[in-house]
């Protein structure tokens, strides 16, 4: 055993890297929870958003086109989600859970091809000055732009939600469909549009996953991340900044865990690999305890009767 | 004569298999209180909206000073100075009343700007409300007050209210009334929406009256009885149920102490009440909704269980049985909540008859369902109460709500309950009805069961109840005779007026004129 081989600064940064997919997905769904429509299907988005972002900055060479044909491919399987919860009016359970299976069936298909190949890297954001202060620079000035853009999401989000109109909408829908009818507001277009956002972000954090972090293509790469991001949603009490604490919580641990056994500490390996998940959920459980609750309408399915 | 503010002619609405506005007209003028009266289902509530833009009419037409009026959404209604006040409130209970406000309006200023102004206008109206509390925890009557606030922030030109005073005590009542007359003396027309008659009298310079979805008749309420306009409301001639023996037994049900933590979020929790129910007499419960009724019926039929000997039924205590034991033991219960709670809606009339008689009734066989038994029952229940329905394989959902409400109650009342709990026993339910079942209540008493009646029709309780007290945030007022009661008294009792002060608009305009 050897904890010396740790490097603080390489682990620091490199949680950051490892929170970003669940930070992403999850911020999306935070979204879609909040206008009140349950959608499970996070994980399906999630792999098709890595497929189609992968395939697309392959063929162009252009990872930048790959993540906007992630986070498009999301959005366009929500769709298929929010047809059926929001006009066929189906269970958002069931449909969600087949968003899933359909997602992983389709993106092993379409991934066939790309199996071994190696996809256009993403450049760093280069930061003259600030990537070279020692410590500091590494932890926070050289990264993707991605991972910039996921804090600034969360910062927007919360914005959105605390401040806009249009966020407070979104909320009186997600409390109570039938009072923001009965005042004239749209539930099915604010839904539809929240779900198109959950799955743009999905997306955008499954193609973060092959293309960025690990990055190559290989059939259900996301792992059960798209069902942390739904768990950490529950559990941060659908506030923007819990969700980002979360993941980062779950990211550390996970870099940390395989860290330590990388390191050959004497714990066994099955210990290690469920600790991110067990201390993520024991932190934001004692967090919650404070009684901000659900959005009042979530999962019931809207339909304007008169 | 000056043109009418808002003029309907010849509108009509059907949906399928009901006609609920058939070629109603009537006109609203400018300044003026108009009455809406009709029994539930009569149609009212499907005309504000229509005027409100939640529903389109088949035929018809409108007409705003003049101009043609056919608003194609809530917004544009409000764009032309039209504001509704819900019956079922359009509040959102995680939301601050603030952002509760903001939702009601087109153009609402910054978040601050808006809490002064709600501060304003609360203060002026005399109905004080914080914009920084959460909906949730308001009482009824607050929730009422965050409505008209939303509504009078949009200076409405006609203000439209659903049944505004069936959550009020009769203080706020008052206070409501004066708000409304002094904004009618500023010049807004008010659509007022009710079936109880005295208010109607007091408040309004003319009512229209629907029956069936047809306008049946106007007239100006001060000039007219009380009963003239139920008689035409209801079509016919109107039963005062009579009551034949004044003499009660001994305690059948004692309550003492019963303390109870509500078991959903925005419950209300129950403080030290103090009760005894003889046989042979009834005991009326009053008070505004929400001030703990739900969680008293739920104590008494056995879905929450309580402390050792907080209820006790012929000197036995049964506060740790529930609902089968305490039916075994006669105590019986039919909570307000029809579908879902009273009966499940998908399932036949013979099913939910067997769901709280079969312990009773012995309609199971070693856990075996007796059908032939059960159905006999549901039949009997469907004759001796007059249900209106083809049979009794038809879905509880299926019946209207008057017919179900009859059905529940009946299927408590022939088990020949010892005690019998009943909530809102005549809500949304129509007059001949209302009236059927308050005679049932009265002969079931008059046979020697005690029965609690847990009501917010304060004319009902006073009409069967022997003795009268009012639940207020949870704390059972001093149980009184109910005969001799005045109105006064029962406001008291049911808490006052929580708070609200008389609208001062005038005082405002002459310090305006001062300074």
């Amino acid at each position: 055993m050897d904890l010396s081989a740790i490097n603080p600064v390489l682990l620091i940064a490199s949680l950051m890297v490892a929170a970003t997919p669940l930070l992403l997905a999850a911020i999306g769904e935070l979204i879609v929870e909040r206008s009140g429509v349950l959608n499970l299907g996070v994980e399906g988005m999630m792999i098709i958003g890595a497929i189609a972002g992968f395939a697309i900055s392959v063929e162009t060479t252009s990872p930048m086109l790959g993540l906007l044909a992630a986070m498009g491919a999301g959005a366009v399987l929500s769709l298929l989600f929010a047809f059926l919860t929001q006009f066929a009016l189906a269970n958002q359970v069931a449909s969600g859970l087949a968003l899933t299976l359909f997602g992983l069936g389709l993106s092993a298909l379409m991934g066939q091809s790309y199996v071994g190949v190696k996809p256009p890297a993403m450049a760093k954001l280069d930061l003259p000055i600030l990537s070279d202060i020692p410590v500091l620079g590494p932890i926070f000035f050289s990264h993707d732009p991605v991972l910039y853009f996921g804090i600034a999401l969360t910062a927007a989000v919360w914005w959105f939600l605390k401040k806009s109109r249009a966020g407070l909408i979104l909320r009186a829908v997600g409390e109570s469909h039938d009072a923001a009818h009965a005042l004239g507001y749209n539930v099915i277009r604010v839904r539809i549009l929240a779900i198109m956002f959950g799955g743009a972000c999905a997306g955008l954090g499954g193609a973060y996953i092959s293309l960025i972090r690990v990055p190559q293509w290989t059939e259900g790469m996301t792992a059960g991340i798209g069902w942390i991001a739904l768990a950490l949603v529950v559990f941060a009490s659908w506030k923007p900044w819990r969700v980002l604490l979360g993941a980062y919580l779950f990211g550390g641990i996970n870099v940390l865990q395989l860290n330590l056994q990388a390191a050959g500490i004497a714990i066994p390996v099955e210990y290690l690999a469920m600790s991110p998940y067990l201390i993520t959920i024991l932190v934001l459980v004692i967090m919650s305890a404070d009684k901000s609750g659900a959005p009042a309408s979530l999962g019931r399915t809207f339909h304007a009767s008169q | 004569m000056t043109t009418p503010l808002l003029s309907i002619k010849g509108l009509t609405k059907a949906y399928p298999g009901v006609v609920a506005n058939d070629d109603v007209s009537f006109d609203i003028g400018q300044s003026e209180v108009h009455a809406l009266l009709g029994e539930n289902g009569a149609g009212k509530s499907t005309l504000v909206k229509m005027i409100y833009g939640l529903v389109k009419p088949d035929s018809g037409t409108m007409t705003w000073q003049g101009k043609s009026f056919t608003p194609a959404d809530p917004k544009t209604a409000r764009a032309s100075g039209v504001a509704m006040v819900f019956q079922h409130f359009s509040l959102f209970d995680a939301l601050k009343v603030s952002e509760n406000v903001a939702l009601g309006m087109e153009n609402p200023p910054p978040m601050r700007d808006l809490a002064r102004k709600i501060r304003r206008v609360s203060e002026t109206y005399g109905l004080p409300l914080d914009p920084n509390r959460i909906v949730g925890d308001l009482s009824a009557g607050e929730r009422q007050r965050v409505e008209i606030i939303r509504c009078l922030l949009q200076d409405p030109k006609l203000l439209i209210m659903d049944e505004p005073t069936s959550v009020l005590t009769p203080q706020e009542v008052d206070i409501l009334f004066k708000t409304l007359n002094k904004l009618r003396d500023e010049g807004t027309s008010i659509l007022y929406i009710s079936h109880k008659l005295e208010e109607i009298r007091k408040l309004c310079d003319h009512a229209t009256i629907l029956r069936l979805g047809k306008n049946v008749g106007e007239c100006v309420p001060a000039e007219t009885s009380a009963r003239d306009m139920a008689e035409l409301m209801v079509g016919d001639t109107l039963q005062t149920p009579t009551r034949s023996t004044e003499k009660t037994g001994d305690v059948v049900l004692d309550v003492s102490g019963l303390t109870l933590e509500p078991t959903s979020p925005f419950g209300t929790t129950l403080k030290n009440i103090h009760f005894t129910v003889s046989a042979g007499e009834i005991l009326g419960i009053g008070g505004v909704a929400g001030n703990g009724q739900d969680e008293l019926l739920s104590a008494l039929s056995g879905e929450s269980l309580t402390w050792p000997d907080a209820v006790k039924v012929k000197g036995q205590d049964v506060a740790n049985l529930g609902p089968n034991a305490r039916r075994e033991r006669g105590i019986l219960c039919a909570p307000e909540e029809r579908l879902g709670h009273a009966a499940a809606p998908d399932m036949s009339l013979t099913e939910n008859a067997l769901l709280t008689g079969a312990i009773r009734e012995n309609l199971t066989n070693n856990g075996f369902v007796n059908w032939a038994s059960t159905n006999d029952f549901a039949k009997s229940i469907i004759e001796r109460f007059d249900v209106r329905t083809p049979g009794t394989h038809v879905a509880a959902r299926a019946l209207s709500g008057g017919n179900l409400q009859k059905f529940v109650i009946g299927r408590e009342v022939l088990q020949r309950p010892e005690v019998l709990v009943v909530n809102q026993p005549t809500w949304g339910v129509d007059a001949a009805a209302a009236a059927a079942i308050r005679q049932a209540l009265l002969d079931l008493a008059a046979e020697g069961a005690a029965i609690v009646v847990i009501s917010q029709d304060l004319d009902e309780l006073m009409e069967i109840s022997d003795r009268f007290g009012a639940l207020n945030e949870g704390r059972l007022s001093d149980i009184r005779p109910a005969a001799g009661l005045t109105v006064d008294e029962i406001g008291l009792m049911m808490g006052g007026a929580h708070g609200m002060e008389v609208a001062h608009v005038g005082d405002e305009e002459k310090e305006g004129a001062e300074a």
